[in-house]
């Protein structure tokens, strides 16, 4: 039940018809994360799919790059309340990197290099829905934006995009992630504005 | 979303958050640039030390805007105190630094977040709190929950300011300066009269002088800008800190 408080007409300058509700367009980029930084050099990167049998499957940076690297201009939505629209990436998407990867479990978990996890249903990561991307807006992706590779999910509040991805580990149920441990939404769908449990 | 989640992994003991209605209380000039305000929200469940809240505006035509803040108090008596930082190109923070005044109501939701946190009791590690600017306002909550408990865990902050109008809760951090809690200031452009340390952005140096050392194993949490907090948790590893000893929370998103 919201009330207008005194005085408050807003700006405005940034409305736009995309933003999911309780969200502000920003033109910068801001940065969120938990801890350090981690720096993560490429010869060293390696992303590991763990399937329900406990098998790993693993890309070298380069055997990523070799799956295809795609173009998407996608909107993304942070839980603080900003949003920024019409972000050029690239990367690969989960589509090539699941294709071969039998598994009856419907959820995975994202882990990081430095340790952050976070839960996703798999029907979000595939259809053409996320990405392992590598480069953002003409540069690759810096280590405080989750460089050398993170996961990019923009249908879903970004903190589901985990920086400085390292693995998907296939899981039976939807066991909750860092934040989502910590408070927030097990889903986190910005239009139904799922921020919190 | 049929499956609930399971019960393999903790779940984090937390405040349940939902949305409040608020009245300001009072309000006063906290710097040249930010208010110190008090709500008065009766629903209001507590809160840890270090953790945040929205605020929710609405217009009489419906239009919204929501912003994040940090709580500046710990207390669970109804009230919340917030310090805004004016951003100049804002659009929430400009009103309640300068339009908002006692009687007026808004929405917040919280609390919020229970990583950046410091609990009572939960260790006798010594802990280093590194403040930028308004940085400070979750660690100034922390150290007073760490000044009611009584609690004899070491607590030091180092708060890196531009000039000393710039600090604050000056006034209340002096007070709660003791045997167990040190408070020292880095200034960046403009010092006090009589200031014997140097002037200027902090160095890893300074760092290191100024803070707990590796070797005490302290637990670190660090607040400011972007740039403020890579730079000083990127000093913090070289000087041997663990990762997962560093805490980091960052504003600047809006």
């Amino acid at each position: 039940m919201s009330f207008a408080t005194r005085g408050f007409s807003g700006r405005r300058g940034h409305a736009d018809t995309r933003l999911p509700p309780g969200q502000t367009k920003v033109d910068k980029w801001p940065v969120l994360s938990a801890g350090p930084t981690p720096h993560v050099e490429t010869a060293e990167w390696e992303l590991t799919v763990q399937d329900e049998t406990g098998t790993d499957h693993r890309w070298s940076w380069d055997e990523l790059h070799a799956l295809g690297v795609e173009d998407v201009t996608v909107d993304i939505h942070c839980v603080t309340h900003w949003s920024k629209l019409d972000m050029a990436w690239r990367g690969v998407s989960l589509d090539k990197i699941l294709e071969n990867i039998r598994s009856e479990h419907r959820y995975v978990m994202a882990h990081s290099y430095g340790g952050y996890t976070t839960n996703l249903p798999l029907e979000d990561l595939v259809g053409g829905k996320a990405w392992i991307a590598t480069e953002a807006e003409g540069q690759p992706l810096q280590p405080e934006h989750g460089g050398p590779a993170r996961l990019l999910v923009p249908h879903l509040y970004f903190w589901k995009s985990a920086k400085w991805v390292r693995g998907l580990t296939m899981m039976p149920t939807n066991d909750p992630g860092f934040w989502e441990r910590y408070g927030y939404h097990v889903h986190g769908d910005p239009r139904k504005e799922q921020r919190y449990r | 979303m049929n499956t609930p989640p399971s019960t393999a992994q903790p779940v984090q003991h937390r405040m349940r958050s939902t949305w409040h209605t608020a009245t300001i209380v009072e309000t006063r000039a906290e710097t040249p640039h930010s208010v110190r305000m008090t709500l008065a929200v009766p629903t209001w469940p507590g809160s840890e030390p270090g953790s945040h809240l929205d605020v929710r505006l609405t217009a009489p035509d419906g239009y919204q805007a929501s912003r994040s803040y940090s709580i500046a108090s710990s207390s669970p008596w109804g009230h919340v105190i917030l310090a805004i930082d004016e951003l100049p190109d804002g659009e929430v923070s400009p009103f309640l630094v300068n339009e908002a005044r006692p009687g007026d109501t808004l929405e917040v939701h919280g609390p919020l977040g229970s990583y950046f946190v410091w609990r009572p009791g939960q260790s006798d590690r010594p802990v280093q709190l590194i403040a930028g600017g308004s940085g400070v306002v979750p660690l100034y909550a922390m150290a007073v929950a760490h000044d009611l408990a009584g609690d004899s865990t070491p607590f030091q902050l180092l708060y890196s300011v531009r000039t000393p109008a710039d600090a604050f809760f000056a006034a209340e951090l002096t007070e709660l300066a003791g045997p167990s809690f040190q408070v020292t200031h880095a200034y960046t452009r403009q010092a006090p009269t009589g200031w014997s340390g140097t002037v200027g952005r902090l160095t890893r140096d300074s760092l290191a002088a100024s803070t707990i050392p590796a070797s005490e194993r302290p637990r670190i949490y660090v607040c400011g800008s972007t740039g403020f907090t890579e730079t000083v948790a990127a000093w913090l590893l070289d000087l041997g800190h663990a990762t997962t000893d560093i805490l980091t929370e960052r504003f600047g998103g809006l």
